[in-house]
């Protein structure tokens, strides 16, 4: 099994606009996605939702300043690090990840031989 | 004694034959597409010699396959120690033996893992032409940079970019399940029809046809047909390509002048290829219809015809009827407006080509501004016409397509 990263991107606007009944509806989403990545056969090694780009602080060559690191209309809300057999299965995990005012990105962990 | 001259031969020719096939099987002992590369160039390097001093094996794609994996086998062991983080691409369990000197059997046939996962949709279009005409057909880089008119060093990266990928996030080496498999083999279908119609009208240059590629991509149809006989899809792009390059010699006049399929003299058509693309057809008259298939069957009804009015139009328009549903592009409905202008006439054609330009989505497509022209002409609107093949000029790159559109703008421009 390896590694993966499901980073999901989705538009921030979409749940501020849709208040609690969306977020509830979300957040159930998330819980069944749980379980369905165990009946495919990976597995939730970690995973966070993200406080809004609102409060994100970048650094860049030690200067502070306010705000994501870029500005894009679908901003990095959370992730999921997963298990998988390989891309193909990832990518089916992926597929089941809620992500409803946006997408997800799969990026394979990288590993190093001492490890 | 075999001659220098015809070893070489015999490997230029399992180059071109068998390179899928080797390199294929190499990968699956080898690990990686990188490793298994060099182990084929190295057999490939190998043979010259050893062929020279025992003679051309009975069967060269086993001789190589067995030496390429025997030096998979060597540089694994050399790795020892990378091993365990490697073999992604190995098979769990070793079930069939290396064969023999002697063998020519035993090696299973692991193209079609190579070509799914060379098609995988995690790389681009473009990477996947690249890898498969890289690693199932065994063009160098430089030949298909040329081919697909990008510097040398562009392809190199793109092909190099895209074997990192399967590589880092673990593209299996294998045939997608069942569910998967409509999805998964339209894409490689794609691929190789991007290769052929590549080849079949150059994006650029001189010549309308690039015959290199044309032939490619008919090779990669043969060897799909051979290893999913079943797949009606598989089998409609094979009589596609085969129908559509039967007209290759009546393409094109003595001074390269593009023919249109209206003009061709017939009985230049190549007779086995139209004979060999009707049996497909039959051949796969039960199965599904699908968007490859329906286009083989319309390239069969033209290849019917004894003429280009006796031709069974309304057969024709169903057809492209049938091809829309299961394919709405509007390149379709496009092409279905020249049966459309038989059926119905000039200025039901225009119709609906109106309604396909207002939509936008065909902007700057030069085949549009060209079919518009075309029509405008027929219908005697000869200032539209010639603002039409103005623009249809504009957008073509190909000089023997521009030659002959304005070939055609000269037609209706008073003088």
């Amino acid at each position: 099994m390896s590694e993966y990263l499901i980073l999901i991107f989705e538009d921030e606007k979409a749940y501020a606009e849709g208040g609690e009944q969306v977020f509830g509806e979300v957040m159930e989403a998330h819980n069944r996605f749980s379980e369905q990545v165990e009946e495919v056969g990976g597995k939730i090694v970690g995973g966070k939702a993200l406080q809004p780009v609102s409060t994100a602080t970048t650094i860049r060559h030690d200067v502070v300043t306010d705000g994501p690191f870029a500005e894009t209309k679908e901003a990095l809300g959370g992730y999921y690090l997963v298990e998988a057999r390989d891309l193909d299965h990832a990518l089916q995990i992926a597929k089941l990840c809620p992500a409803r005012f946006g997408g997800v990105e799969v990026r394979p962990v990288m590993e190093f031989p001492d490890e | 004694m075999t001659s220098r001259h015809e070893v070489a031969e015999a490997v230029a020719d399992a180059h071109r034959r068998e390179w899928g096939f080797v390199l294929a099987a190499t990968a699956r002992v080898a690990g990686s597409l990188d490793v298994a590369e060099e182990c084929v160039q190295d057999a490939y390097g190998a043979a010259l010699d050893a062929w020279l001093r025992d003679g051309v094996p009975r069967s060269p794609g086993a001789w190589l396959t067995t030496t390429a994996r025997r030096r998979a086998l060597d540089v694994l062991r050399r790795e020892q120690t990378l091993r365990r983080k490697l073999p992604l691409l190995v098979e769990p369990v070793h079930t069939e033996p290396l064969p023999g000197d002697d063998g020519d059997d035993g090696i299973p046939d692991d193209r079609l893992r190579l070509v799914f996962t060379c098609c995988h949709p995690a790389l681009s279009r473009e990477a996947q032409v690249g890898l498969t005409l890289r690693l199932v057909c065994g063009l160098t880089t430089d030949e298909i940079a040329r081919a697909f008119l990008v510097p040398e060093a562009t392809m190199a990266a793109r092909v190099t970019r895209a074997k990192k990928k399967i590589a880092a996030a673990r593209i299996p080496y294998r045939v997608p399940a069942e569910a998967d498999l409509p999805e998964r083999l339209d894409a490689v279908l794609t691929v190789v029809h991007l290769v052929f119609t590549t080849g079949h009208v150059a994006p650029t240059g001189a010549d309308l046809v690039r015959p290199d590629l044309v032939a490619r991509a008919v090779d990669l149809g043969r060897v799909l047909r051979s290893l999913m006989p079943d797949e009606g899809e598989v089998t409609g792009l094979l009589a596609l390509m085969l129908l559509t390059d039967a007209r290759r010699d009546a393409r094109s006049g003595p001074d390269g002048a593009v023919v249109l399929l209206e003009d061709q003299d017939r009985s230049r058509w190549d007779e086995d290829e139209v004979a060999e693309g009707f049996a497909l057809v039959r051949a796969a008259a039960r199965a599904a219809p699908g968007r490859f298939l329906v286009q083989a069957a319309i390239a069969a009804e033209h290849a019917r015809a004894t003429t280009y009015s006796d031709t069974d139009w309304r057969r024709i328009l169903r057809l492209y009827d049938v091809l829309l549903g299961l394919w709405p592009s509007p390149v379709v409905a496009l092409n279905r407006s020249v049966a459309v202008l038989m059926v119905d006439g000039p200025q039901a054609a225009l119709d609906e080509v109106e309604v396909l330009a207002g939509d936008g989505r065909l902007d700057g497509y030069r085949y549009l501004a060209a079919t518009r022209a075309d029509l405008l002409r027929r219908l005697g609107r000869q200032p539209e016409s010639a603002a039409a093949y103005r623009e249809a000029i504009a957008l073509t790159s190909n000089a023997a397509e521009r030659r002959f559109l304005e070939g055609r703008l000269a037609e209706v421009t008073p003088r």
